[in-house]
């Protein structure tokens, strides 16, 4: 499927870009911090579907990716006092070092079984990051605070959805993205016109995990907290039903996705205590009723040109 | 050795399901902990803990049988039993039925009675009975899983079905109805062993995730679709004391044997006990 009118797209990204620069100074206080926090949590949902949409490789253990960055920006705040900037770059080459070396060691299955390993490996180094607590503090956790304004916390969680925003454009428009298009559509006939299919899936796992790392490495940076929950198997679905909602293989749908599955399970917590019934119950009803999403459904229906 | 042979049932289930029906079924641990759920209700109706023991046997694998069914006939058979899809919609019934269970049961892990106590005293150590009787029922219940999958006609239809789908139906296999009882079955399996552990261990909504965990390590080194494999795996490992020591033992154990496992899905994916196909 080739994307058409790439000058169209571009305008509106642009445009939903400049929308969410401007609504933060109409937002009130609360939807501004959630907001900034659904950015961020968007640029990891847009990290998976790198992996799920464009190469059509199923993980399971995306937590990891944004556990490595959470941790190897978190820790040596935490420990050495480093500064922002280079504790994000340091969040960033973890990921990008961890999804590097899992890539090279499991891309050699792929399907079910490349889910399970990724479960398996990400369920190893949620175990480990509970194991070596005198370090990472486990399921407690510790606070980094680099005392970020409101309105910086907020420009700084867009500048990282805008990057991974342009930067999945710009991967889905190129030559590489047609490839693992082709790779999700037929990975045999792929191979059979000469691409090495491997080094096109660890390309797109390392994209897919660097970006992933760089919404954890904000995340711990701009909300000061690192713990391991966030390694924990739910924090690997969540990306997954995020992608699905919004629509896999859409540009914008993992920011749809996230946004409406934040509000909706944040007001769902504030009813009960069991409010993870939700997630539950959306992911049978999207795989069932809406395997496309809103924006695949839209899509398919009235915008073919929306990448 | 007791929870050895209460894994070697969950994870029967869930190789049972996988080898025949060629679906990853994450809600499998739910099951579990629905049998377990289930025998705290029939003991705290039932005021004999013996008696209550005995309906939790009938009552527990009857209703999370009937769930399993429903989940088959409104869910996985209208996805067409597709892979990934399957595994989407069983991670969320794990999490529809885990806060149900929540929802209705509570956050508190809850004892239930052991239907008898008696100590079994060998010359050189006691023994519970109740774990002594627990390995018995265990193994009859395994072999009789064996003996369904080797000498009936549904044991013939099923290893059918997971050899060559399209040839068994052309020889008037009547698929669905195999995979719908294959899947009542697993989970049926998966809440006997609930109601089995449930006097050892507690009744908690969260108790699914470890057995289904370990499950999955059973199912790989079986062999991922390897029906005789998974079987003989889930057989041996359950009776491993090494294994076992895993699932108890400091979280660094854990995290060797999910990497070990890893990397036997990855080097040999038709796993340890591979064996030629019959």
């Amino acid at each position: 499927v080739t994307v058409r009118a790439p000058g169209k797209s571009l305008a509106l990204h642009l445009a939903v870009l400049g929308m969410l620069f401007v609504i933060q100074f109409v937002l009130p206080a609360y939807h501004h911090t959630n907001v900034a926090r659904i950015l961020v949590l968007a640029a990891y949902a847009l990290g998976y579907n790198v992996l799920l949409g464009y190469t059509g490789l199923m993980s399971l253990g995306h937590a990891m990716f944004f556990a490595a960055g959470m941790y190897g920006a978190g820790l040596p705040v935490y420990y050495l006092g480093l500064a922002g900037a280079g504790a994000m770059a340091l969040g960033i080459i973890a990921g990008v070092a961890l999804a590097f070396l899992f890539g090279l060691v499991a891309l050699r299955t792929s399907g079910v079984s490349f889910l399970i390993v990724s479960l398996m490996v990400a369920q190893a180094l949620y175990l480990a990051s509970l194991h070596f607590n005198e370090i990472t503090l486990g399921d407690q956790g510790f606070i980094v605070s680099l005392g970020l304004t409101e309105a910086a916390k907020y420009n700084a969680a867009l500048a990282l959805f805008a990057a991974a925003l342009l930067a999945c454009l710009a991967l889905r428009l190129s030559p590489v993205g047609r490839v693992l298009v082709a790779i999700r559509e037929n990975e045999e006939r792929t191979r059979l016109l000469g691409y090495d299919s491997f080094r096109y899936r660890l390309l797109s796992l390392v994209v897919s995990g660097g970006i992933a790392a760089a919404a954890g490495a904000a995340y711990t940076l701009l909300f000061s907290y690192a713990g391991s929950t966030f390694a924990s198997i739910l924090f690997s679905i969540y990306p997954l039903l995020w992608t699905l909602l919004g629509g896999v293989g859409t540009l914008l749908g993992p920011l749809v996705g996230t946004g409406l599955m934040f509000y909706l399970v944040d007001y769902a917590s504030s009813l009960t205590s069991a409010y993870l019934l939700l997630v539950g119950i959306a992911l049978v009803v999207l795989v069932l009723w809406f395997p496309q999403g809103i924006l695949g459904t839209m899509r398919a229906r009235w915008l073919p040109w929306l990448p | 050795v007791v929870s050895a042979f209460v894994l070697a049932l969950t994870a029967l289930g869930l190789s049972l399901v996988f080898g025949v029906m060629r679906i990853v079924n994450v809600a499998h641990g739910e099951f579990f902990m629905l049998g377990a759920v289930l025998a705290w209700a029939c003991a705290s109706v039932v005021a004999h803990p013996l008696a209550g023991f005995a309906a939790a046997l009938v009552v527990a694998p009857l209703l999370v049988g009937a769930v399993a069914l429903a989940a088959d006939r409104l869910i996985l058979r209208r996805l067409d039993y597709h892979p990934e899809g399957t595994i989407v919609a069983t991670i969320g019934l794990l999490y529809i039925l885990q806060q149900a269970v929540l929802t209705l049961y509570g956050p508190d892990a809850r004892p239930v009675a052991s239907p008898f106590y008696f100590t079994v005293a060998f010359p050189w150590f006691g023994y519970s009975g109740y774990k002594l009787l627990v390995g018995l029922f265990s193994a009859t219940l395994l072999a009789g899983a064996w003996l369904v999958l080797t000498r009936t006609r549904l044991g013939l239809y099923m290893r059918a079905a997971q050899q060559d789908l399209e040839m068994a139906q052309a020889f008037g296999v009547p698929a669905r109805r195999v995979y719908a009882a294959v899947f009542a079955l697993g989970a049926m399996l998966a809440a006997l062993a609930g109601v089995l552990v449930v006097p050892i261990e507690q009744a908690h909504y969260l108790m699914g995730l470890d057995p289904l965990l370990l499950s999955f390590i059973v199912v790989v080194l079986g062999g991922l679709g390897n029906l005789r494999g998974t079987l003989l795996a889930a057989f041996l490992v359950g009776i491993s004391d090494g294994v076992v020591s895993v699932f108890f033992s400091p979280t660094l154990a854990k995290i060797v044997a999910t990497l070990l496992v890893a990397a036997v899905l990855v080097v040999k994916p038709s796993g340890l006990f591979a064996q030629e196909r019959s």
